[in-house]
């Protein structure tokens, strides 16, 4: 479920051409602010928390603004702002890793499907749209309540689940191409499939799947936080998704405990959100040209 | 007549879909025998749950599913009980599971159904009025609106609600189905379960507008520049009837599609927002379920979901095939 | 030049002037700035004649059409000056609603290609009755459709049926019958026939042309086949790069052209037996309309060219019972420039 639909692959006309069609989309920009700022903080983390995440105080349910905690602490003393620094780190890295593992299996299940065709594609396509109509998150559920929901599962899970718009797109660009005259005189060379696959047409639908990519980043730092709502989250680490199920037992008391991280990840998901608006427009032919 | 022709082709195509949508509906039960086979620890487990269960129960259930079997009979076992309608007991809720998640479900739908109803009503007024001046101050509102609710998750705005209309305000309930010290009966009762309704609802919903009002602004400007379009203006239709007659019955076609599509999205939606809300129905009882470890209970859940999806689709092809005649042929 | 008289109220008798273009300009605002596709074209449509607006495309005569309707295919495309006067009554200074009761009711349009200009989700007789009730036509709209199907050589049964269900000539047959279904003053038919079968295209010609003579309406026809023009046509515009170059009656046109890109034209044309798009027929193509030639557009292709050619555009020189604008006429014997 992507912000927008992905256009055909086109030559983007180098980084410094490609930079300056992205730059004219001015969301996609502030998008990208976002998740460079976002970046920054889960990388300096330690250095930005001014509290161990996990470290309890009597300082109970003190509000934002009181000395110390800028924005106040939880029911057990811990300081929300270290838990919403921290928290970045888990979203970045279950969001990145997650995407890269379904846009892995996504390529390889689109290419495939796509470059083969017949009945293998009928089989991959018939398994793609069961893990579409499967509801993802009662999946992921189960399976993390199975196997456990240390940071590794999470990223396998959601990474696994997430796959199937890259497939179809791979597909269908791999449909388009595999008959084009560069694909004919590659065969005709002598190449063999799985090079053809990978050096010769994969380059060449990447801008579309990179689209997707950073749409799936939005998505699995949204599962993350859902799964971690529902208390599926790694129990060693201070998550946002963990903060607001913490959250929920006391929002009549303490706003401010589900407040701030429920900013914090709205934040994440727009920032990847417009980044891949901004790329779809930036790589898009049909969008560049006119007004 | 042509008419009569139409909906045998019609009946053809449902058909036609219904049977594509059996191999998935076994697809899902697979998957559901996936899970209970690769659990860790003793596979009983999963088909029982954590839960304290006679130790005659857990023999039964291991003689039933052929767990000391070969894997294909296991499967084959599995199906059949599934295909009974037997999804297992439910020791933490002292029920079998079937019956459990059905009596949860009708609450689940209400709760659903009008998010859908809502949603779509706002999404495609709001997408018209974008589209109807592109790049005003109306679009980028209307822009602004999608990316918010693409981006905010629903459990937290759920939260924000209760901050604002319950804990804030004190306009509304901030959770529950019905008020439960007050007797309401009649029209009260009513108005006091819709009242609880309201917040649930828009939490739920903020996210399928956002889908709606960007997909209507999207094929509505699509549709708005076809060639048709022009033709109907060229016969001295009113851009009144262009808009809604023309241009939104095209459009609509899209829109029904993404409603059909993210049904499953909605499933999880209105799990956390149920949970969040206190809302007595399937989400709750999943959450309840990952905390009692009564695994039937979520296996029950996810082939029942997965089989409302199905069918979801199912009507959205037939529905797809309603509005537009080209897909029958 | 005559000046038309006051808008009569009856059915259009012979000889009356239906439609009269004054200067009509029309811009479209693009990314490489101005354009003008259409630009001081003048021209008249008499009741009961068919007169050919020919020129290669993008030359500006679909651009002319779509102005008298001031229904444009681009937002960017405004009317910017001139009249467009229908049976006397100048249209441009019309609000929109006014414009609306115009459009389908008293000038009907024929479009190229009729499948897409059907709506693929409404029925064919939804769509002609929709037409009808926007001019107040609704009451009887059935039987008046069955009659229209008719009338176009189609089976009333069509009316059920969705457009994907009809074949191209069906399709533009069921085109014509929407263009004719108000009883216009004056149909525009824009390449009515390009996109049909050679065998169909002579098929509805031939129906246009009887709805034509047997309606008594106007038509103008916009065609880039000289084929057709010799045809069904009993005048004649010639249209080049956004301007009109030469006017006549279709016999003297085919005698004597009197404008090199016409001759030009023509000459291509005897060459061949098969009628084939004239944009091939002449070396080059249209001038880019954002920076057009100065002087006569024509003059970067014209074997004739003169210094003045490069230099100022030419006015219309009468020649004959046809005016060209080319500047070989200027000081002829017999000819007269004029407007």
């Amino acid at each position: 479920m992507g912000l927008s639909v992905p256009a055909a692959p086109t030559a983007v006309g180098g980084v410094r051409g490609f930079w300056r069609q992205f730059r004219r989309h001015r969301l996609g920009v502030a998008g990208l602010a976002a998740v460079v700022l976002l970046g920054l903080v889960a990388v300096f983390a330690p250095l930005l928390a001014p509290y161990d995440p996990f470290s309890t105080s009597r300082n109970a349910f003190a509000p934002p603004g009181s000395p110390g905690h800028i924005l106040g602490t939880d029911h057990l003393g811990r300081d929300v702002l270290s838990g919403v620094i921290w928290g970045a780190r888990v979203s970045l890295i279950v969001g990145l890793a997650a995407a890269f593992t379904a846009t892995v299996i996504g390529i390889a299940i689109g290419a495939v499907s796509g470059y083969f065709g017949g009945w293998v594609d009928e089989l991959l396509m018939r398994i793609t749209e069961l893990f579409q109509i499967i509801p993802r998150f009662v999946l992921a559920l189960i399976v993390v309540a199975f196997f456990g929901s240390g940071l590794t599962n999470l990223i396998l899970v959601i990474g696994i689940l997430s796959w199937p718009q890259t497939a179809r797109l791979v597909r269908s660009q791999f449909l388009r191409h595999r008959s084009l005259p560069y694909v004919d005189g590659a065969r005709v060379v002598g190449m063999r499939a799985p090079r053809i696959i990978f050096s010769e047409i994969l380059p060449n639908v990447m801008a579309p799947v990179i689209v997707v990519a950073s749409l799936d980043i939005a998505q699995a730092i949204l599962l993350e936080a859902s799964l971690g709502f529902f208390g599926l989250g790694d129990p060693n680490l201070r998550s946002w998704g963990g903060m607001l199920n913490t959250a929920q037992g006391f929002v009549q008391r303490a706003w401010w405990m589900s407040v701030f991280p429920g900013i914090a990840i709205s934040l994440a998901v727009l920032g990847f959100n417009l980044v891949g608006d901004g790329l779809n427009e930036a790589t898009d032919p049909r969008l560049r040209e006119g007004s | 007549m042509s008419r009569a022709r139409g909906s045998k082709a019609l009946g053809a195509f449902a058909l036609e879909r219904l049977l594509n949508a059996v191999p998935l509906v076994i697809g899902v039960i697979v998957i559901n025998f996936l899970l209970v086979s690769l659990a860790p620890g003793d596979p009983v487990t999963a088909l029982i749950g954590e839960f304290p269960a006679p130790p005659e129960y857990v023999e039964r259930v291991r003689a039933q599913y052929g767990l000391d079997r070969p894997v294909p009979e296991r499967m084959v076992r599995y199906l059949g009980s599934v295909v009974r309608g037997d999804l297992g007991f439910s020791f933490a809720n002292r029920q079998p599971v079937l019956e459990l998640v059905l009596e949860r479900l009708g609450r689940t739908l209400v709760l659903m159904i009008s998010t859908v109803v809502l949603a779509t009503i706002v999404g495609v007024v709001l997408g018209v009025w974008a589209a109807r001046r592109p790049h005003s101050g109306v679009d980028r509102g209307a822009t602004g609106f999608a990316l918010a609710g693409y981006s905010i998750p629903e459990f937290w705005l759920g939260q924000i609600l209760i901050l604002v209309f319950a804990v804030g305000l004190g306009w509304l309930p901030a959770g529950g189905f019905r008020s439960i010290r007050a007797d309401y009966v009649g029209w009260a009762a009513v108005v006091d379960q819709a009242r609880h309704m309201i917040l649930p609802m828009l939490a739920l919903s903020f996210r399928y507008m956002a889908i709606t009002t960007r997909l209507t602004r999207a094929s509505l400007l699509e549709v708005m520049n076809s060639d048709y379009i022009l033709a109907s203006r060229a016969r001295g239709l009113s851009e009144r009837r262009v808009l809604w007659e023309h241009g939104l019955r095209a459009a609509a076609l899209p829109i029904i599609t993404v409603i059909g599509y993210n049904f499953s999205f909605i499933v999880a939606g209105s799990a956390l927002v149920e949970t969040v809300f206190g809302w007595p129905g399937v989400g709750r009882l999943m959450y309840d379920s990952i905390f009692t470890r009564d695994y039937p209970v979520l296996l029950g859940i996810l082939l029942i979901v997965s089989i409302a999806v199905i069918l979801v689709n199912l009507l959205t092809d037939v529905a797809y095939a309603l509005f537009d005649p080209r897909v029958r042929y | 030049m005559s000046r038309a008289g006051a808008p009569p109220a009856a059915a259009p008798t012979a000889g009356e002037t239906v439609l009269e273009l004054r200067d009509l300009t029309t811009e479209i605002r693009s990314v490489r700035g101005l354009v003008r596709p259409v630009d001081a074209v003048s021209l008249r449509v008499r009741a009961g004649e068919v007169v050919g607006l020919v020129g290669e495309s993008g030359s500006g005569k679909s651009m002319t059409a779509f102005s008298v309707m001031r229904l444009f295919p681009t937002k960017a495309a405004r009317l910017v000056s001139g009249e467009v006067r229908l049976r006397g009554r100048d249209l441009v200074p019309l609000p929109q609603e006014a414009m609306r009761a115009v459009r389908g009711r008293e000038v009907g349009m024929i479009f190229q290609d009729p499948a897409s200009y059907l709506n693929p989700v409404l029925s064919v007789g939804r769509q002609l009755e929709q037409q009808l009730q926007a001019h107040a036509m609704g009451r009887g709209a059935r039987a008046r459709i069955a009659e229209l199907l008719r009338d176009v050589g189609l089976a009333s049964e069509i009316a059920g049926r969705y457009p994907h269900e009809l074949s191209g000539g069906q399709a533009q047959r069921v085109g014509i019958a929407s263009a004719l279904a108000c009883r216009p003053a004056l149909v525009i038919a824009d390449e009515p026939t390009t996109a049909l079968d050679v065998t169909i295209q002579a098929q509805v010609l031939r129906l246009m042309a009887r709805l034509q003579r047997e309606g008594g309406v106007a038509m103008l026809l916009i065609t880039h086949d000289l084929g057709v023009v010799a045809e069904v046509c009993d005048h004649v515009y010639v249209m080049y790069a956004g301007r009109i170059v030469e006017e006549a009656p279709v016999a003297s046109l085919f005698a004597a052209p009197q404008h090199p890109y016409t001759q030009g034209l023509l000459a291509g044309v005897l060459d061949l037996i098969e009628p084939k798009p004239i944009e091939v027929a002449i070396h080059g193509s249209v001038p880019d309309l954002a920076s057009p030639p100065p002087g006569c557009r024509f003059h970067p292709r014209c074997p004739h060219v003169m210094d003045v050619c490069r230099r100022e555009t030419p006015p219309h020189f009468e020649v004959g019972d046809a005016r060209a604008a080319c500047w070989l006429h200027d000081g002829a014997p017999g000819a007269e420039a004029t407007a």
